[in-house]
This record gives C-alpha cells, sequence and structure tokens, in this order.
C-alpha cells in the first residue's frame, strides 16, 4: 500500500517537472514530437532507476560508514557521469537497436539535474532501498508522462498562428504552466 | 572597453535565463518571493565566479582529454563550500532552497562558462565574466521574483504593499511558468524591435 502511495504520489501529485521544477531543459528541449519525446522518457526512466540504486547504496555503505556524508554532490556527479558513460558502452555492445533508441538522449541525461535530484531527494526523505527505487521509478515515469503530453499539445500548437514574440520557449512555458495548473487538480489525492 | 563588455554581457545580450534559455529548473524553483530568488543567484553567482577563477588558472594543466569531468569537480567543490556555508550561516534561507543548493552543480551555466570562456581565457577576464554572468543570472531571478511576489502576494521583499490577498496561484508552481514564458515573449519583442 505504501508504495501505491509513493507511485502515485511521485507520477501525478508531486510530479516532478510540473511541480518540483527538475528536469526543465530536457522537457523544453525534446518535446517537439512525439517519438522523441517517448525515446528520452524511455532513456530517464533507466538511467534514474540504476543511478538511485547505484548512489542509494553508496551513500548507506560507503560515505555515511566513514563519516564523509559532506561529500554527498561531488561523489554523485561523479558516479552519475560515469553510470551514463557505462550505459552508452554497454548499451552499444550488448543491444544495437535500444543504443539507436537511447543512444542520442544519453549523453544529455547527465546535464539533467532531475538524475542528480532524485538521488538526493530519496536520502532527504530517509526512504529505504526498495523505497527509493520505486519512488525514482515512478518520479521518472511522471517526467516521461509530463513531456509526452507537452509534445502532444506542441505538435498541434505548430499549427496555430501565435504572436511572432511568443513562439518557441514562450508559449511553451505558458502551456506547461497550464498543465501545472491542471496536475494541481491531483493534490489531495495522497497526504 | 572590452573588459566592460565581459562583464556586461550576462546583463541583457547574453542573459542566461531570459535570452540563452539555460538554468531554468532554480529560475522557476527558488522565486517563489524575490528575496528567495536572489538567494539563489547570489549562491550560483559565487559558485560561477570562483569555478571561472580556479578553472582559468588551471586551464593549462588539466589534459584536454578529462577537462569535462575536472571542471565538474572543481564546481562540485564550491557547491559543497557554498552548501555548507548556507547551513551555518542562513538556515532559514538553505532550507527554503532546499535540494536546489547542490542542484548547482548541474547549473548548465556553470559548465558551459568553464568549457566556452573560462578555459581559453586569462584570470582576469574570467573573472568578470563569472560574476557578470552571475549577477545577470541573479538580476533575472530577482525580477521574476519580484513579479511574482506582488502578484501572489501584494508586497515585495517581504513589506506588504497592496492589502488583501493575492492570486495565489502566481506563488505556486503554475504561476513561475507562466509569469517566466510572458517574460520571455517580452525580451523577445524587445530583441526583434532592435533588429529591425
Amino acid at each position: 500500500m505504501e508504495y501505491i502511495l509513493i507511485i502515485i504520489s511521485a507520477i501525478f501529485v508531486n510530479n516532478v517537472v510540473l511541480s518540483q521544477f527538475l528536469g526543465i531543459c530536457p522537457f523544453l528541449g525534446v518535446s517537439n514530437k512525439i517519438n522523441t519525446s517517448l525515446g528520452m522518457a524511455g532513456a530517464v526512466v533507466f538511467v534514474v532507476v540504476l543511478s538511485t540504486l547505484v548512489t542509494h547504496l553508496i551513500y548507506t555503505f560507503i560515505l555515511v560508514k566513514l563519516g564523509l556524508a559532506f561529500m554527498q554532490t561531488i561523489t554523485y556527479i561523479l558516479v552519475i557521469a560515469t553510470l551514463v558513460q557505462m550505459v552508452e558502452i554497454v548499451l552499444k555492445k550488448i543491444s544495437r537497436p535500444l543504443y539507436q533508441a537511447l543512444g542520442i538522449f544519453l549523453p544529455l541525461i547527465t546535464t539533467n539535474c532531475m538524475v542528480l535530484g532524485v538521488s538526493l531527494l530519496v536520502i532527504k526523505k530517509n526512504y529505504t532501498l526498495a523505497e527509493s527505487v520505486v519512488y525514482s521509478a515512478a518520479t521518472a515515469i511522471g517526467f516521461g508522462l509530463a513531456l509526452v503530453i507537452l509534445a502532444g499539445i506542441r505538435e498541434q500548437l505548430e499549427l496555430v498562428n501565435i504572436p511572432k514574440g511568443m513562439k518557441g520557449a514562450p508559449i511553451s512555458l505558458i502551456t506547461a504552466g497550464i498543465l501545472s495548473l491542471a496536475f494541481m487538480g491531483f493534490s489531495g489525492i495522497v497526504k | 572597453m572590452s573588459k566592460i563588455n565581459e562583464f556586461t554581457k550576462g546583463f541583457l545580450k547574453e542573459n542566461p535565463v531570459l535570452v540563452l534559455l539555460i538554468g531554468m529548473c532554480p529560475a522557476l524553483a527558488t522565486t517563489t518571493s524575490a528575496l528567495n530568488g536572489i538567494g539563489m543567484g547570489l549562491a550560483t553567482t559565487f559558485v560561477l565566479t570562483c569555478s571561472n577563477i580556479v578553472i582559468s588558472l588551471l586551464s593549462g594543466v588539466i589534459p584536454d582529454k578529462v577537462r569535462i569531468p575536472a571542471f565538474i569537480v572543481v564546481i562540485a567543490s564550491f557547491v559543497t563550500i557554498v552548501d555548507l556555508i548556507m547551513q551555518a550561516f542562513v538556515p532559514t534561507l538553505y532550507n527554503t532552497l532546499g535540494i536546489f543548493i547542490p542542484l548547482i552543480v548541474v547549473n548548465c551555466i556553470v559548465l558551459a562558462r568553464a568549457e566556452a570562456f573560462a578555459s581559453k581565457n586569462g584570470v582576469f577576464a574570467s573573472f568578470l565574466d563569472g560574476a557578470g554572468m552571475g549577477l545577470g543570472f541573479t538580476t533575472s531571478l530577482g525580477v521574476l521574483g519580484i513579479i511574482r511576489e506582488l502578484l501572489g502576494n501584494g508586497a515585495i521583499f517581504g513589506h506588504k504593499i497592496i492589502q488583501g490577498d493575492g492570486i495565489l496561484v502566481f506563488i505556486l508552481a503554475p504561476g513561475a511558468f507562466i509569469v517566466l514564458g510572458y517574460i520571455i515573449a517580452i525580451v523577445n519583442k524587445i530583441k526583434k524591435t532592435q533588429e529591425a
């Protein structure tokens, strides 16, 4: 039951993009087409879950044991950067089709503040390892959901005649704002 | 003259948030009030200036192939310093900004300036570049914070100006997106008129 609460809360109520503002850059950058946003969403789920798992283990078994918890930021960013590189190399060797689908998004993910953000958040919330994995997967799915919805709206917006200054980023931001307003309707479902 | 230019370009011509559209996450998340926005901006400015100076000093020493990881380590060290200093001296602000202090590491502005400017230029120019970009970032966060606080709470820097309740939605998440969207649209419009 607890896990279901975590999942619903992370996907809808506290959606990572629309209410916590993590991962805005890729959210605006790759939301032109539904296809690319699906690819990005897949890559993000993969990397976020993996990096949360690894950083959680490193935090509990190395940093806390040695009294180095203040090294969290430096350690995490290096681990995540290395991890993304490794995933890229491994995918290239093992699964060509998967690499072709996710490959171009992987380097972009290192600078997605969501990956580091989720890894830091699970420590702040004192989640156990299992809870962390569930939370990170749900958060990443929430990111994917917001991304795909925005991409769908933006594909339609292409056809609309809007003021010149509003084209591109401004109209996407305002659309995201309205989307966020809609998602606020979910608040209250989970305490 | 060109030195002054290094400093001032961050304010309007190459303003990170409003023109280059980088560093959006903290710009949206921490601007619930003018003070929070400026606090976040100054923390970023400190990291940006210090990392620019150190990276331009080390640019001859760091091998080209591992430069990005090396830059990240330098940046992450300064972020840890800011994190600990703020935790000790301004605990309330630290708690409001929360996770976004450590997230300065992945703020694209810092790495972008390290890679595009500090690794190729002298110490003094890098210092000016970092300070200018950082203050430009702070200004845009301040503007965003002032607008949101005024609309959402009827106050500026905590001083009540308009009586009664504000439009709460501007303090909440949707307001951040909408206000930033309109500001960027206005900046775009100004740029277009200047070019024409």
